[in-house]
This record gives structure tokens, sequence and C-alpha cells, in this order.
């Protein structure tokens, strides 16, 4: 009972790390802003690969909590991983097509981000931050 | 014969809520980044967890180091979920233990003792990166 007036309340952040890509940087960057930020009570998040090294709480994690995946190519592993392993996510962005449909240049570097890669980190944390309010029903 | 020259591939645990995991990520941008340049390469850990086929064959046919941030051990756990037995494992932690003096705070950004650690960590590593080149190559 517990768990169902929680999961009501909160939405599941589950972010790409690209570890080898650009995108995979601003993927992390804007999922921290929104869970620290711009949506700090709202969200919860969940380490990717723990649908695969962790136990069955962690498998259990998009049927506790609506998720929203965020992507940062079109590999898709957030949303594919999600639905794949522990359930549909309710919403799924790409950090690539956010960037294109704002006409935001994707940043060339893995790290060290500045003030110019800091703009596309921002767009995806609005748009992931829409979509959080979308799934709780404000959007 | 002419045979492809190896690249130790890279996979830093993929922690998006934890200070280590920050540090296991940096230091995998140091090493491949700075210390060991064109001899290492770094992939998503997330495609191992889709069974990527790219990601998969690169994992299995070179040499491999797991730099996790925690007990969960993702990385390693991704690693050997496509197969791979043999391969290079290390968390952040037993880093931290021999640089007591840099506590590392913070996730993104990590502060200053987070970042210094991750750059030790990846020169420790070169050892580790030079000896699997001279074992495959």
């Amino acid at each position: 009972m517990e768990l169902n007036v929680l999961s009501n309340r909160k939405v599941g952040i589950v972010s790409c790390s690209g570890e080898g890509i650009p995108e995979g940087t601003v993927c992390r960057l804007a999922c921290r802003k929104v869970l620290g930020e711009l949506k700090a009570h709202k969200t919860v998040t969940i380490c990717l690969p723990l649908f695969i090294a962790g136990g069955e709480e962690e498998r259990t994690f998009a049927k506790t909590f609506p998720t929203v995946t965020v992507d940062g190519c079109e590999k898709l592993c957030a949303a594919k991983a999600t639905e794949m392993l522990s359930g549909k996510p309710a919403k799924s962005l790409v950090v690539s097509e956010i960037l294109k449909k704002r006409g935001i240049a994707v940043p060339g570097k893995l790290r060290n981000f500045g003030d110019e890669e800091e703009t596309a980190v921002n767009a995806v944390a609005e748009e992931t931050a829409k979509a959080v309010d979308e799934v709780l029903g404000k959007g | 014969m002419d045979k492809k020259q190896k690249k130790v591939v890279v996979l830093p645990c993929s922690g998006i809520g934890k200070t280590f995991g920050s540090v296991a990520r940096e230091t995998a941008h140091e090493l491949v980044e700075s210390v060991r340049p064109g001899v290492t390469v770094l992939t998503c850990l997330p495609l191992l967890v889709i069974n990527d086929p790219d990601a998969r064959q690169l994992v299995t046919e070179n040499p491999v180091i797991t730099i996790d941030g925690c007990p969960k051990d993702c990385a390693k756990k991704s690693v050997e979920s496509v197969g791979k037995k043999d391969f290079h494992t290390c968390r952040v932690v037993t880093f931290y233990s021999a640089h007591k003096d840099l506590k590392p705070e913070g996730v993104a950004p990590l502060n200053d003792a987070g970042l210094k650690l991750a750059k030790i960590s990846a020169e420790e590593l070169a050892a580790t990166v030079d000896d699997l080149l001279k074992e495959e190559n």
C-alpha cells in the first residue's frame, strides 16, 4: 500500500550513461539536473546496468515507478533495457532528437563541459522535466 | 601474418547517482584520453545490457578492464553476461583506500580531490593496460 502511494507520486528516471559518446554525458548531466533540481522530490533513479547486475528489487523498478527513459543515441539502450528487463517506460526521450528539434549542436567532447555544452544539457533537462510532469498528469 | 592490433576496452560503471560512479567514469576518460590514448577504447556499458552485437564483439575479442564504483559490480557483471571470462576488474574504493587524502565528493561535478583520485587511478591502471597488450599483441 505504502509502495503504491509512493509510486503515484514519483517518476523513475532511467538514463543512458553513454560513456563512449558526448550525448551520453549530456544525458547523464541532464538527468542529474532533473533529479537534483528541477524535479528533486518527484523523481528517483536507478543505474541502468543494475537491471542485469542487481536483484529482483532492481528489476521491479519500472513496475514500481512509471519511468521516463532518456537515451543518448538511436541504440536506445535505456528504453530497450527498461522494457526488456523491468517494464515498459511511460515515456522515452532521445538526446539527439531533442537537440535536433531545438537546433542545438551536439557537444564534441566527452567531459569538461562549459557554457556551450550546458545549453544542450539544459535543453534535455527541460524536456525530461516536462515529461515527468506529463507522466504525473500535469502536462 | 598481418595481425590486427588489439586495444584494451575500458568499461566504467554507469553509476548515475553516486560519487564513486563518477570517479569510475572520470578514471576511464583519463585512461583513454590522456594516459593511454590510441591503445585503449571506451564503450558504453548499457550496450552490453541490451546485448548489442558490435559492443559484444568488441568486448569478447579484446582485453578488457572494468572499473566499478560500488560492490554491485555492474561493469564486471555486464561483461560476464556476454560470456567474457578472463578480464581485469577493479573498484574505485581500492584506489581510494590507497589515497585516503583524496576524498571524492559530488557527482556532477566531482570535487578536485575526486578528479585527482581519478587521474591517479588512471595512471596506476596504465601498467595493467601495458601488460594486457603485451599478452595480446
